[in-house]
């Protein structure tokens, strides 16, 4: 329902977390999440959907926050970076992403980290150019895409062992 | 983990950047904060006729409009070569997105309204946007030449002409002379943090957050426009996310410092990814390279014109065209020697370091030079390379330090690596490049390392961690030289209030310069451990040995962590040691002083050209690197190979387009491509070359750049080698291929490996 100010109240989780927030129609979720919930480990680049830094999950699936309205998200269920380390503990892909040097300046990792995680959840284990073309939405401008690869297959791995 | 020298110790910091917890500027937030956006023309050169806030004031939410006259007068003027950059534009824009006002607001939505509402009256005026307009001489001056008082080329376009050489380029004896010009285009660095920038009043003075490469080069800035004592000036300089040059300097710190101080309230100004288009870029370069040959292959003379379009405000880029410039005949063996560069100002975003610093430039266009050398001769390019190469302590430029590497062994690796010489299929083609630069000419850095009385270590030190990882190198010199756990290390950054000077993280000089600091404070350290055993212990210092972490006394080896309780007594406290590495400039030097260290390498690819579309895959690509010794080689690595793939950006997709009237057509990642995950050679491989023969500890040189100079060059002779097409302008697009495909007179097919694959003939 459309408040007085223009603003819109939605319920949705956020990395399990149940949330009521109020939010502009024009604000997209990237904001939604960075501004009004906090959670700055989403990143922002370039607004239009093409360097990945702001992918999380929606529903189950990757989304370039930065291209989905915060209206959008009434009712959903969405995962951030924020969301996949369980009591400090880093998840595979996490540790995997620090042991094989996949992260140098680090700004576009929670990004890649999403989009590797939403990968091995539909397959579980990818080959070399499965992985290049499930992260090839995902920019890194250090150049660790080789690094990347290796940190996702290694993941992959020790989850199958 | 402990961290020792060589071991591949995982990023210090890295915990935080793999779960989103790290803070970068724009994601730091300050209470009370008032969020800027700039207003700016679509233009490269307008005359200001007048500006109307007045709508944009009435914006619900906006606190403060600013616009030139609002701000000190003469409006302040900066820059690291010169102060000619106005903090908001001065009657006239000189390059597109150049700010004319900025706009503060409680939201983003207030100032982004009243951006729209601010009314620009102007007259677009002719621009100068290439090296022909910058060099005509009915062009309009970029600069008012009031600005460069006294100097002969005020009244053009040429900002600075630098001229190097050595012997008679005339006189020498050639039996083949090779020339050409070779063009680079603009490039951007498109980090993936755009650049951040926020300021707020603090005490009687002001605070800074900037994701910038130099902070205490910032810090001058703002206490030189504010005209502020440096310790009333405090900047905080998180880790940049991505920076490659693109943020050593003052940009809109200046601005947003002022405007904080007007509306006296924090305010912050983050840049979309288009205006990060618009604040920094690659100089773009023509450059003519004659150079003489003996018929056996020996170089007889170099003769390099390069005119380098820098933009409308200097910024670092004429230190970046002397210094790319002065080392342009690469590490080879030049009897004689011409140089003449030229930083030409132009009408478009001011250009600035990047990646190579000036080298990249020139490296294109004589390394492609050798490559056509190569095939005139009739001489293997390998060979080439190496009979020519600079060896061990020869000098190579007059003056300068002489080749401090086995430059050779790095070209044989390489070819190795890349199997030079064993036969291709048709269609595919090798190449090979090598690439030096400079290192630094002058530094100081300071570092204070602290041993707490629990035996963590504490390490201050003024680099900007921006991704090469000096986080962890630091971590690992406490660790080997004080045996203190990586993992009970911290390394703090990044405040010029609480940490000690640093001149700047460029030139890959951290591990070196600051790398020795550490060390220098850990030998302090040491010294003080050992009077402290002396007083503990009633034995002469001489019997003490302090190594790693075991203080070793004629009978005994005690820790230091041990020995710190009774040590330090009952006020507890800690040990604190103080380095400090100099690197003198030299007068009279053109470089200011000569280079601490060389950055070699050497980068060969295979690919392999789809003559129908010109489309070209690369196969392999090898490149391997001079580094004196790889205190981290997981990093190593990393910088190498990210290296070589921001590289292949420049050499396959990135440039500026730009339209009949200088306008840029493709600001942002929709139609400004770079390297993806999709884009990378079917495989890749590096190497180190480890002699411990650097200026650094434990004999490392500087890494970070080599392995991006020589790859357009190796690029471009692969393609040569595989279909005999010559391409001496970048970026190499299918188009490009094709068009050169299309352009081969018919005995420059013949010199390709795939005259007789050629489709529908």
């Amino acid at each position: 329902m459309t408040e007085p100010d223009g603003t819109v109240v939605i319920a949705l989780t956020v990395n399990g977390h149940r949330r009521s927030v109020r939010v502009f129609p024009h604000h997209t979720l990237l904001d939604l999440l960075r501004d009004e919930l906090g959670l700055t480990g989403t990143k922002s680049c370039c607004l239009v959907g093409e360097c990945g830094a702001c992918t999380v999950s929606l529903n189950g699936r990757i989304v370039d926050s930065c291209l989905v309205l915060a209206a959008e998200a009434d009712g959903a269920e969405v995962t951030t970076i924020e969301g996949l380390a369980v009591n400090g503990q880093l998840s595979g892909l996490q540790r995997a992403f620090l042991e094989e040097g996949a992260s140098q300046c680090g700004y576009c990792t929670p990004g890649q980290v999403m989009a590797a995680r939403d990968l091995l959840e539909r397959t579980p284990h990818p080959t070399v150019g499965e992985v290049q073309e499930a992260m090839g939405g995902n920019l890194c401008r250090c150049g660790c895409y080789y690094q990347i690869t290796a940190a996702v297959l290694a993941a992959a791995e020790a989850a199958g062992r | 983990m402990t961290g020792e020298i060589g071991s591949g110790t995982p990023r210090v910091g890295g915990g935080v950047r793999v779960t989103g917890a790290y803070e970068y500027v724009g994601d730091i937030r300050l209470p009370n904060v008032l969020h800027a956006k700039l207003v700016s023309l679509s233009c490269p050169r307008a005359r200001i006729r007048s500006i109307d806030t007045s709508a944009a004031e009435r914006v619900p939410g906006v606190r403060l409009v600013t616009t030139a006259s609002d701000l000190p007068q003469p409006v302040p003027r900066f820059g690291p070569q010169f102060r000619d950059r106005p903090v908001l534009a001065v009657e006239e824009t000189k390059y597109q997105g150049e700010p004319v006002a900025a706009v503060a607001g409680e939201s983003e939505d207030a100032a982004e309204e009243a951006v729209r509402l601010v009314r620009v009256d102007y007259d677009e005026l002719p621009a100068v946007f290439d090296v022909a307009g910058a060099l005509a001489p009915d062009s309009p001056l970029v600069q008012d030449p009031s600005l460069r008082p006294g100097d002969a080329w005020a009244e053009t376009n040429v900002l600075r002409e630098h001229r190097f050489g050595w012997g008679d380029v005339d006189a020498a004896q050639s039996d083949v002379v090779v020339e050409g010009t070779y063009s680079f285009p603009m490039v951007t660095h498109f980090a993936i943090e755009p650049h951040g920038f926020m300021a707020a009043p603090d005490g009687d003075g002001v605070a800074i957050w900037s994701s910038i490469q130099h902070p205490y080069w910032l810090q001058r800035v703002i206490a030189q426009v504010l005209a502020l004592p440096l310790a009333k000036v405090r900047v905080i300089a998180p880790d940049p996310g991505g920076a490659f040059g693109g943020k050593q300097h003052a940009k809109f710190e200046p601005l947003v410092a002022l405007m904080a101080l007007r509306a006296r309230r924090p305010v912050r100004l983050i840049l979309s990814l288009e205006q990060t288009f618009q604040a920094a870029r690659r100089i773009s370069t023509e450059i003519r390279v004659r150079t003489g040959f003996r018929s056996d292959g020996a170089i007889t003379f170099r003769d390099i014109d390069a005119n380098y379009l820098v933009g409308a405000y200097a910024d670092i880029s004429d230190r970046a065209v002397s210094k790319g410039s002065y080392v342009s005949c690469g590490p080879y063996r030049v009897p004689a020697a011409r140089i003449v560069a030229r930083s030409l100002l132009s009408h478009t975003p001011p250009a600035t370091a990047f990646r190579g610093f000036g080298t990249p430039q020139p490296n294109w266009a004589v390394e492609s030079n050798m490559d056509e050398a190569a095939r005139l001769l009739e001489i293997d390019p390998l060979r080439l390379r190496t009979q020519n190469l600079a060896r061990r302590g020869e000098i190579f430029i007059p003056g300068d330090t002489p080749a401090d590497g086995e430059w050779e062994q790095a070209v044989r690796r390489t070819a190795e690596m890349i199997d030079w010489g064993s036969p291709l299929p048709p269609g595919r083609g090798r190449g090979i490049a090598v690439g030096l630069k400079s290192g630094p000419t002058t530094g100081l850095s300071y570092s204070t390392v602290r041993l707490l009385a629990d035996g963590s270590a504490i390490v201050q030190a003024g680099t900007s961690d921006m991704g090469q990882g000096s986080r962890t190198l630091f971590a690992q010199f406490v660790a080997e030289e004080l045996g203190v756990p990586v993992e009970r290390i911290s390394i703090v950054m990044g405040d010029t209030a609480v940490v000690p000077y640093d001149q700047q993280t460029s030139a890959s000089r951290s591990t070196v310069l600051m790398g020795n600091a550490v060390l220098q404070a850990c030998e302090e350290i040491r010294a003080k451990v050992r009077a402290m055993a002396t007083r503990l212990y009633g034995i002469g210092e001489a019997a003490i040995i302090v190594e790693r972490g075991t203080v070793r006394l004629p009978d005994r080896e005690v820790p230091i962590e041990a020995m710190l309780k009774p040590g330090l007594g009952s006020l507890g406290g800690e040990v604190i040691g103080n380095g400090e590495s100099r690197k003198e400039g030299e007068p009279g030097h053109p470089m200011g002083g000569t280079a601490a260290f060389y950055e070699f390498n050497c980068t060969a690819v295979e690919v392999e050209v789809d003559e129908l579309t010109g489309d070209v895959v690369v196969a392999r690509h090898v490149t391997v690197s001079d580094v004196g010794r790889a205190i981290n080689p997981l990093q190593v690595r990393g910088q190498d190979e990210g290296a070589a793939i921001q590289g292949l950006g420049h050499t396959f997709m990135e440039h500026y387009v730009l339209d009949g009237s200088g306008r840029i057509r493709n600001l942002g990642a929709i139609d400004y491509r770079i390297p993806t995950s999709m884009d990378l050679p079917l495989e890749m491989h590096s190497a180190s070359i480890e002699n411990g023969d650097g200026p650094g500890p434990y004999g490392a040189k500087g890494v970070s750049e080599g392995a991006l100079l020589p790859v357009a060059a190796a690029v471009a002779a692969a393609i040569r080698d595989a279909t005999g097409a010559v391409i001496r302008d970048l970026p190499l697009t299918p188009e490009r291929v094709w068009l050169a495909l299309m352009s081969r007179p018919p005995e420059g097919r013949a010199a390709g490996r795939s005259a007789e694959a050629r489709p529908g003939e």
